[in-house]
């Protein structure tokens, strides 16, 4: 049986939309997507989402009763898990057409859970207490180390900002469109040595929504998923095995690799969650699509933007597009949308689209392996 | 006021520790290694006879990023560095610096450091200085 993506679509806009709640975005998406999928409620039998507000509250609002729910919260990443679990699911016969819903009111916070843990939790213990606010202070520890052990300059590091705003450049929807340069990254304001503002995501509202199912279900323009591949590292930074790469990118992106029996030079195009400018090295190099040390020379000598060889996160990525708190819905779409030959900076003859997602700081990760054909 | 953690029963032994000057962490016996944060089990072979023992305190600088943005209670220190730093003992975790300015020119990595104790209300974090005293 192959598993396709049958349907796509994000909320009709990401960005400021201080009057959506987190649920109307979930269920503007999950719309979109049904349309998309030329597909209704009625065909909908499964349904996974993540966070606030779960679930059982998604299915409901829409009018659908499942069989089959998944809420696997591993944070940003978990849209990837959702379409390797829902996959699993539609094989073993537990359900056959499956909703994967985001929504995140990352800006505005409208109908959105509280951040925070408890004193008593293991960040509470042994983060928080050493003034830790966030992921710009914690996501980025890993780079100076990286830096040394690698010789990636600081130059490089804001190239990879610098590639990415090409990609948006030429992306309506992206939030920051404006070409920059080298010299703006390093100019703009300093969040957490070594990272300026634009090595930082944006923080917006938005949301997307899947539909997955049989290739014999699907109405129109599916995607398969031909390899995936899912894992864990540790639920905070400081115990990372090595902070000059990650374990759960080599080992998801080996397992999806495996499956979707590719090698590097069958893919067309390349998404990697970035949610601050050294996310894409790590997501290069643990992928394999270049030796250690080398992505940052790579990322520079542009063979990841425009025109390039290896094009990188086209939609501009969580550095220009949208980030709302848990970006990786937004890859998975990107990459739908350039096997569709939809996107807004098309790539050409895109027929394997890798996309990799992180969750919380390189806690947990997943990779698929998507093509607009069967091998 | 800067944030103080919480002990659980399962990490009670380390700020115990600090609370006495001690920064305790666990060992397992037959692997004969030394891990971090405190759990009940080996995160190398996954059983359960576990010690607690007393480092020495001394580590290098693993990694950092100097933070511009303050949390609540560092407004004074800003911008500050957030550190996590290898004990001797080959464990690794999070702190900050003292002793020392929050600088990247005085903040060499793999600098030799050692522990201190800073009170945080009911209970004592550690962090820590340049070897040999602050600078």
């Amino acid at each position: 049986m192959s598993i396709v993506i049958a349907g796509a679509a994000e909320t009709d806009e990401v960005g400021r939309l201080p009057g959506h709640s987190t649920m109307q975005l979930h269920l503007e998406a999950a719309r979109n997507a049904l349309a998309d999928a030329d597909m209704t409620i009625h065909d909908i039998d499964g349904v996974a989402t993540v966070g606030t507000p779960g679930p059982i509250q998604i299915a409901h609002a829409l009018g659908i009763t499942p069989a089959w729910l998944d809420g696997t919260g591993v944070g940003g990443s978990s849209f990837l898990f959702h379409v390797r679990h829902a996959a699993a699911a539609i094989k073993a016969g537990l359900c056959r057409t499956v909703l994967i819903t985001h929504g995140e009111s990352g800006r505005s916070r409208v109908g959105a859970g509280r951040f925070g843990l408890g004193a008593d939790s293991l960040l509470g213990q042994f983060e928080l207490p050493y003034g830790v606010i966030g992921p710009p202070t914690s996501f980025t520890i890993t780079a100076l180390r990286y830096m040394k052990e690698t010789g990636l300059t600081h130059e490089q590091l804001a190239e990879v900002a610098v590639a990415q705003r090409r990609w948006a450049h030429l992306n309506p929807r992206a939030m920051y469109r404006d070409l920059i340069t080298v010299e703006d990254v390093l100019d703009s304001r300093m969040v957490a040595y070594p990272f300026h503002l634009l090595e930082c995501c944006l923080v917006t509202d938005g949301g997307g929504a899947l539909i997955v199912t049989s290739a014999e279900r699907a109405r129109r323009s599916p995607v398969h998923l031909l390899g995936s591949g899912e894992a864990a590292e540790s639920p905070i930074i400081s115990q990372m095995e090595d902070f000059t790469t990650s374990k759960g990118f080599r080992l998801s992106g080996e397992a999806a690799f495996a499956e979707a029996k590719i090698t590097h030079e069958d893919v067309d195009h390349l998404m990697v969650y970035d949610a601050f400018a050294h996310v894409p090295i790590y997501g290069l190099e643990d992928l394999g699509f270049v030796g250690r040390g080398e992505a940052g020379a790579f990322i520079a000598e542009g063979h990841t933007s425009p025109g390039g060889r290896l094009p990188l996160n086209t939609n501009g990525g969580g550095l220009s597009y949208t980030h709302t708190g848990m970006y990786g819905m937004f890859a998975i779409q990107e990459s739908v949308r350039q096997l569709r030959g939809e996107a807004a900076a098309q790539v050409p003859d895109v027929e394997v689209s890798v996309v990799l997602g992180n969750g919380g700081m390189f806690a947990s990760a997943a990779t698929l392996v998507l093509a607009n054909r069967l091998p | 006021m800067k944030p103080a953690p919480k002990p659980t029963p399962e990490t009670q032994p380390f700020w115990d520790g600090t609370a006495a000057g001690e920064l305790r962490i666990q060992r397992c016996k037959p692997c004969a290694r030394h891990y971090f944060y405190p759990r009940p089990s080996c995160p190398r072979c996954g059983g359960d006879e576990v010690e607690w023992v007393r480092a020495s305190g001394r580590a290098t600088l693993y990694s950092y990023v100097i933070n511009h943005r303050p949390a609540p209670g560092f407004e004074d220190e800003a911008p500050y560095a957030i550190a996590v730093v290898e004990l001797e003992e080959g464990v690794r975790m999070m702190t900050n610096l003292v002793g020392v300015p929050n600088t990247p020119e005085h903040l060499e990595l793999d600098m030799e450091l050692q522990v201190v104790f800073e009170r945080r209300g009911d209970v004592s974090v550690p962090l820590f200085e340049p070897a040999g005293g602050a600078r």
